[in-house]
Formats: C-alpha cells, sequence, structure tokens
C-alpha cells in the first residue's frame, strides 16, 4: 500500500506539495502572482538566514508548512528575566514554540553564535528552551528575543509553569532508580543462573554464590526501591492501600527470605526475583512520565506564549512595559487597541471589550464609563487608560486560580481502576501468602525459614508484574498515540474519567466556534478589493484588521498607513475603518464591520462573524454515536446560540449561562449521577471545567480554561475529541483485560507456589510472560488513535 | 572453581563502571534533550564566531 492511499483523493501531503509552489522560509502554498514568499516576514527571514550563512536550514528543514511565519510585532520586554551570572555573565531562558525539527534547533542555536557577545545559545528540542548566555548589558536580551522571532519562531519568557512542568526531580530519581535497578538485576542473574544450572556445586562455593548474589542485591533493593517505598509510605499513613504497598511489601520479603536463605545455605536466593521486579516497574514509570511529562510541556508552552506584560504609566504620561505582578489597585495602564485585559479595573472613556472569554458573547459590548471591566475582555475599540482596581493577586482571575486548586484537590479523589484492583488484591494475596507460611510451618511442620520459601513466593509470583504494569502500559500506548493527534493529556486519570463520560457540556464561543472574528464570505464580494483593504488592514492590530489580512494572507503592507485609534486607517484617500469613520451611517452597531472607501469608489462594507469550526457538526455527530448526551450552554445571546445550536444538531441548548450557571448545570448533572465532560475555552467556563467529571479545552482557549482542564486540544478542530474518547474507551477496555489476565494466571501460578513447586527460575519466566502478554496488549491502545 | 575468583570480581567492576558511567550521563543532564540529541549528531559544524570582532 502506498501512502497517497492513506488519504483521500487529492489530499496526500505530496501532492499538494508538487502541484503548487510553497513559500521559500515557511513552505505555505502560495497563491498565483506571488514571488517567491507569502508575506514580507518570511521574504525578511529568508534574506536574515541567507545572510548569516545559514541556508543549509532550507535543506533540513522538517516544519507543517506555515508555521515559521514571523510574528508581525513583538510586544512583550524581556530585559526583566533576564538572570545575571557572577562574572559580568547574563542568560536568559525562552520558550521558542515552532522549534520541532533539529534543523531549527541548529538555525537558532548558530544565528544567536554569530552575535559577538554571546558566549552561549543552547535550544533543548524536547522542552523548547533556548538558554542564551551573553557578556554585556541585559536590554540585549531583547534584540536575541527579536532575532529567533525574525526567524519565525513565536518567543515567550521561559515561565515557572514550564519550570515546574519540565524540571522534574521525581522524574530524575526514576531514572537514576531504574539504572541502578536494571544493574542490579544482571548482574544478580549472572549468579543465579549459575546456581540453576549448576546443580552439581559444591555447597561451599554454593554458599559463596548465595552472598555475592546478597552482596549486590541488597543495595539494589533498598536504593532502587525508594520510590515505591515512598509512595507506599505516603498509602499508609493516609490510610489507603495502593499498588505500591503490594510492591513494597513483596519485594522487602523477597528479599528478607532470600537473606535468610542465603544463612542458611539453601537451595536457591531470590535477589534475582526482587531486583527484575523493581527494573520492570521502574521501567514502566519511567514511559509513564516521559509521556505525561511531554504533554504537561505541550501545556505551559501554550500557556506562557499568552503570558505578557502591560503597559504602566507613569507620573510623566510615558509608559513603561511590566509584569502584570507588579501592578498595584490605583494604577494606571494603557490598554492598546486588540489588548486583551490582564488586570481587573475600570476605563472614564466608553470602551468597546470584547467579553468572549469572560462571558461568553460572541459580539463585542459597548462598556459605559466607569462600569467595572474585567480581566481577560479583549479592547476592540481605541486605546484607553485603565484604571486598576485589584491587583493581579486579588483579581477576580487569581479568586478563580483559587476556586481550580480547591476543585483540583477534589479531584484527587477519584480512584483509579488500578487502586480499585489493588484495594481487593492487596489484602487477598497477603492472606494466602500468610496462610501458605502458618500451613507449611505447623501443619507440614518444616522449620519455619523453609516455610517462608513459599510463602514468599506467592508474594513474588503474584506481584505486581502484570497487575502493576497492567495499566500503566496501557496508559503510555493511549497517552503517546494521543499526543501525536494535538490531544494534550495533562491528569494522570484523565483517560479513565474520559472513557466513563456519559453526557458532554459544550460551550459556544471559542469552543464550537473559531473564537475570533473572521470575514463572512460574500460572493459580492470582488476577492481584489479584498486585498488592497487587507493591505491596508495589515497596518493594525485591530481583530477585525486581523481577519481581514487572514481573508487575503498574500496582501503586501504598504508604506505610509496611518492609523486613527479607534477608528480606522487613512492611506492618502483610502480609507478603512468604521462605517462613521467612512461617513456611512452605522446601521447594526454591532461593531462586526469595516467599510473599505476609496474616493470616487463605492465603499464596500465587510461584515464579520465568529465562524464555526468547519468541524463542529462532525465532532458533536461524533459525540452523540459514541452515546454522549449533548448540550450546549453559552453565555451568548439566545439567538445567535440556537442558531449555533441548531446547525451542529446539538438538541438541548441554554443561552445568557453566567459562569455561576454554567458550574450549577454541571453540579446538577452530577448529582443526578451522570459523568458531564465539559468543554469550553473561555475564563466564564473554567468553574464549570474545574467541576466537570472530565474537562477539555481547545489549545486557542485562554490559560485559565487550559489550567483547569484536563485535556487539551493542541490540533485545530474538534473531531479530536470523539477520537480522544474512542482511544480512551479503549484504553479502559484494554486495561481490564490486562487486569482480567492478571487474575486468571494467578489463579494457576497461586496454587503451584502454596504447594512450593515454584523455584525461582520458573518465577522468572512467568513473570517475564506475563509482562510480555500485558504490554503487547496494551500496544493495540495506540492503534485505535491511528486509524 | 579458581577461576571463579578472578572472573566475578572482574565482572563486578566492568558492571559498577558501567553503573558509574550512567549515573554520570544522568547528571550530567544528558537525558534532558533526548530528541535534540539525537539530530544535534548531524550538524557537522559548530557555531561560528566571525568576523565582528
Amino acid at each position: 500500500m502506498t501512502v497517497a492511499a492513506a488519504y483521500p483523493e487529492g489530499l496526500a501531503p505530496g501532492q499538494a506539495g508538487l502541484s503548487r509552489a510553497a513559500c521559500a522560509h515557511c513552505g505555505a502554498p502560495l497563491v498565483p502572482g506571488q514571488g517567491e514568499f507569502c508575506c514580507n516576514g518570511c521574504a525578511g527571514a529568508h534574506a536574515l538566514v541567507r545572510g548569516l550563512g545559514l541556508d543549509a536550514f532550507y535543506r533540513r528543514q522538517e516544519t507543517s508548512a506555515g508555521t515559521l511565519r514571523p510574528p508581525e510585532t513583538l510586544a512583550t520586554d524581556f530585559a526583566p528575566h533576564v538572570q545575571a551570572k557572577p562574572g559580568g555573565m547574563m542568560e536568559l531562558d525562552l520558550i521558542v514554540s515552532g522549534l520541532t525539527c533539529g534543523a531549527c534547533v541548529w538555525l537558532v542555536e548558530q544565528a544567536l553564535a554569530v552575535e559577538p557577545d554571546v558566549l552561549k545559545a543552547r535550544a533543548a528540542l524536547s522542552s523548547r528552551r533556548l538558554t542564551v548566555a551573553w557578556r554585556g548589558p541585559a536590554s540585549r536580551a531583547n534584540d536575541f528575543a527579536r532575532l529567533v522571532a525574525r526567524l519565525g519562531f513565536r518567543v515567550a519568557p521561559w515561565s515557572l509553569a514550564c519550570l515546574r512542568a519540565t524540571e522534574d526531580a521525581e522524574g530524575r530519581t526514576l531514572v537514576r532508580a531504574l539504572g541502578i535497578a536494571a544493574f542490579g538485576a544482571m548482574n544478580v542473574m549472572l549468579v543465579s543462573i549459575a546456581v540453576w544450572v549448576g546443580t552439581d556445586m559444591d555447597p561451599a562455593t554454593r554458599h559463596m554464590m548465595h552472598w555475592l548474589a546478597a552482596l549486590i542485591g541488597l543495595p539494589t533493593v533498598l536504593v532502587a526501591g525508594m520510590p515505591f517505598y515512598r509512595s507506599a509510605w505516603q498509602a499508609i499513613r493516609a490510610g489507603r492501600v495502593n499498588m505500591d504497598l503490594a510492591v513494597s511489601i513483596g519485594v522487602i520479603a523477597t528479599t528478607l527470605m532470600s537473606l535468610s536463605e542465603t544463612m542458611r545455605n539453601g537451595d536457591y536466593t531470590w535477589f534475582d526475583g526482587a531486583t527484575s521486579l523493581l527494573a520492570l516497574l521502574l521501567a514502566g514509570r519511567v514511559l509513564d512520565r516521559a509521556m505525561r511529562r511531554r504533554a504537561r510541556q505541550s501545556v505551559a508552552e501554550l500557556l506562557a506564549l499568552q503570558e505578557g506584560t502591560v503597559a504602566l504609566r507613569l507620573a510623566d504620561g510615558t509608559t513603561r512595559a511590566v509584569p502584570a505582578e507588579a501592578v498595584q489597585a490605583g494604577d494606571t495602564l494603557l490598554v492598546a487597541a486588540g489588548e486583551r485585559l490582564r488586570l481587573d479595573g475600570t476605563a472614564e472613556d466608553p470602551v468597546l471589550l470584547d467579553t468572549a472569554a469572560t462571558t461568553g458573547e460572541a459580539l463585542p459590548r459597548e462598556m459605559a464609563p466607569g462600569e467595572a471591566l474585567a480581566a481577560g475582555g479583549v479592547n476592540m475599540g481605541a486605546a484607553f487608560v485603565l484604571t486598576v482596581t485589584a491587583a493581579a493577586k486579588d483579581g477576580s482571575l487569581a479568586q478563580l486560580a483559587r476556586l481550580l486548586e480547591r476543585a483540583e484537590q477534589g479531584r484527587g479523589r477519584f480512584v483509579s481502576i488500578a487502586d480499585k484492583a489493588a484495594r481487593l488484591y492487596v489484602p487477598v494475596v497477603h492472606a494466602v501468602a500468610l496462610a501458605t507460611f502458618l500451613g507449611w510451618w505447623l501443619w507440614v511442620g518444616v522449620a519455619w525459614q523453609a516455610a517462608l520459601v513459599p510463602a514468599v513466593a506467592v508474594l513474588l509470583i503474584t506481584c505486581p508484574c502484570g497487575l502493576a504494569i497492567a495499566v500503566p502500559a496501557v496508559q503510555v500506548a493511549a497517552v503517546g498515540a494521543l499526543f501525536r493527534r494535538g490531544v494534550l493529556v495533562a491528569s494522570p486519570t484523565a483517560l479513565e474519567r474520559l472513557a466513563t463520560a456519559d453526557h458532554a457540556v459544550l460551550d459556544k464561543t471559542g469552543t464550537l466556534t473559531e473564537g475570533r472574528p473572521e470575514l463572512i464570505p460574500d460572493d459580492t464580494l470582488d476577492p481584489d478589493v479584498v486585498c488592497r483593504a487587507a493591505s491596508l488592514a495589515r497596518a493594525s492590530r485591530h481583530p477585525l484588521a486581523q481577519a481581514l489580512v487572514r481573508a487575503c494572507p498574500e496582501a503586501p503592507a504598504l508604506a505610509g498607513v496611518r492609523e486613527v485609534p479607534g477608528k480606522g486607517l487613512i492611506r492618502g484617500s483610502e480609507r478603512l475603518g468604521s462605517p462613521a469613520f467612512c461617513g456611512l451611517p452605522d446601521e447594526q452597531g454591532s461593531g462586526m464591520e469595516l467599510v473599505w472607501c476609496v474616493a470616487g469608489e463605492t465603499p464596500v462594507i465587510f461584515r464579520f462573524a465568529d465562524r464555526l469550526r468547519g468541524d463542529a457538526g462532525e465532532a458533536v455527530a461524533d459525540l452523540q454515536a459514541l452515546g454522549l448526551e449533548t448540550e450546549l450552554l453559552s453565555g451568548d445571546g439566545a439567538g445567535a446560540v440556537e442558531a449555533a445550536a441548531a446547525a451542529v444538531g446539538i438538541g438541548p441548548w441554554q443561552a445568557r449561562a453566567t459562569p455561576a450557571d454554567k458550574a450549577h448545570r454541571i453540579e446538577a448533572l452530577r448529582a443526578g449521577g451522570r459523568h458531564p465532560l465539559m468543554v469550553g475555552d473561555g475564563i466564564n467556563d473554567a468553574a464549570a471545567l474545574s467541576l466537570a467529571h472530565v474537562s477539555v479545552s481547545p489549545g486557542s482557549g485562554t490559560d485559565v480554561a487550559q489550567a483547569a482542564s484536563d485535556i487539551v486540544l493542541r490540533a485545530e478542530g474538534l473531531t479530536a475529541l470523539s477520537a480522544a474518547v474512542r482511544v480512551a474507551r479503549k484504553a479502559q477496555a484494554l486495561a481490564r483485560q490486562n487486569i482480567a489476565f492478571s487474575l486468571a494466571y494467578n489463579v494457576i501460578a497461586v496454587p503451584m507456589a502454596v504447594l512450593g513447586f515454584v523455584t525461582p527460575l520458573i518465577a522468572a519466566v512467568v513473570m517475564a510472560s506475563s509482562s510480555i502478554v500485558v504490554i503487547l496488549n496494551a500496544l493495540r491502545a495506540g492503534k485505535e488513535a491511528r486509524a | 572453581m579458581n577461576a571463579l575468583v578472578f572472573l566475578v570480581p572482574a565482572a563486578l567492576t566492568l558492571g559498577l563502571l558501567g553503573l558509574a558511567l550512567f549515573l554520570w550521563t544522568l547528571k550530567s543532564g544528558q537525558y534532558d534533550d533526548l530528541d535534540g540529541a539525537a539530530s544535534r549528531i548531524l550538524f557537522d559544524d559548530l557555531p561560528r564566531k566571525d568576523n565582528k570582532e
């Protein structure tokens, strides 16, 4: 089968690239009439790369088309993020979005290394972290960030959240433990195999071999088992039983029994079993963690790109860029057109605010002077002065964050399937082991040391392998497959909860819709006129102007465009702006229109709307096909919500829902015994997201919503959601199968162990084979996502 | 039997050497960027510091 056959006809990736010219920098397809580049930014980036003599980059580049288009502006001030190191060295950490291939790493490092004062530039591909060290003023940071941005990468300061996601002390401990356990297991095996095979070995040699095994085995079990002992201890202190407790008891008991066998020079010691058990379990855990770390890093990257600075107005009327946390109540800020409010405040002038993120209303609203403006809204009008009413830590966003934290703790009570199995399993196994010991010692009448052997064999053989790997292996396969499809699973129990969801509550603005204005397609609009207006619109950051640019991305930027704040753009006799700006009556008053006029031509009206996502209907139908009831819950007006509900085929809908309404609805559903899946992107959805059984937010959502969600869809579109539900269900089924298999095999293995037929060799074979069966079964979880 | 006197310590020493090396690679951060390391080996030229002195 050829690769092309996997795609619908005409959509094979190679063909698209061959038949159409692509931008020489970012690889986006070109429209006829464009030369080599899709936009001025790319032309500039290409010239920069060539000028540095780095054009080898283009031969190795493996980025997806269009991702390397340089951003228009760079608003953040990076100087405050610079760390001064001893010896006059400065260091800056950046998160670089779009750093997806080895060639990108090479390009960024080389481009920075050419700067004369740079001492070190190192980019990490897996964490997208770039560290630049130089000797000189801290303000050079902005030059370096701008350089990387001009190459086409989006940059943001490396935030605390990124640090938490990456600097993974626990992960490192696990890898170290794995190394030690693997070393111990292999070397003990070296000795053990000699004992198993050398049946004619004289007792003195065997005794030496036992001591040798103990010498390697004891420290290994002590050091490498630490992660398990710690987790088991925490569980005991919390009065719970978990799988790690079973592992800990099994390993420690095996070690003690082996020690007693060593001292009395028994036939076999079992150090090999204990150490290889640890090594196998640690390997599973390391993989599990690595997978989840990738997902957490991607979420942190999305969040970091949203962080920024605010323009604080100083006493002399000038502004200075400061982090939002540094602003006090009573300070005044300048909010530029198109900027998102980061703090609560009031304004003295009327303000046109897009409150989609805070209330879910799709149309921007005119706020009266003095009206409270909540953080999260986007300024759709002119720049205005905001008087801050609450510092960041007391503002509405911080309150929400505290609410989310509480909800997060509540969710910690969710019992995963593995823990449920452990609760049943641990007492039963330990009872059987104890009965075996007492049976052999008191009933059969062997020495207590000899009676220990079959009892511990029960512990070791039932132990965990199968059961402890059963669920994590499925998780790793499923989370990895979803990651490749752009679904980031941030919480360890998210998949299990997603699999059991039976009711989907969807938000409209930003979830079912794009969450940003788009030009409404209109046959009467002349494409040339759209492009001429878009050229003008390139000069502005206003959301509507940017929507116009998106409608004609190839429009060249023009020189000599002047922006009249809050009204429009002027270049000679050409004007683009609000209807009033072109002398037309404002009929709708919606603020979602632009008018383009040139002296002597009829004015052209561009209408914008927050369009439904292309795959919204399909995604909803998919969810319904999976047996989830769907409903729409939006803060927007009834008309818009009803239209959206009808268009995507959702039955029940509710309009004008406040954040509290949404949260109540979720609580009501839970109280009714349902397992609601909440999908939302806005600040107004965060409370509902954190209360839901499982929550999902699109990659374009606000940072608060993403932080409140278990799953973030990085890929465009919603169809990934139904795929995620399908994978989660498959994973759940496989986890059950694995647990059932482990139990079934114990039914055979335990009686053998109780009767004393199990030797360390049999234990090793059984343990390894059950693990392999369980892992192979788990790998099937990834298949569903690829199909 | 006599062979064991040499072979067992030799095997253990080599094993421990491997373990020590592993712990060193871990400590020096060589597992922090596995994806990057995979492609870094293909960079044929060191970062240049040219003429702009």
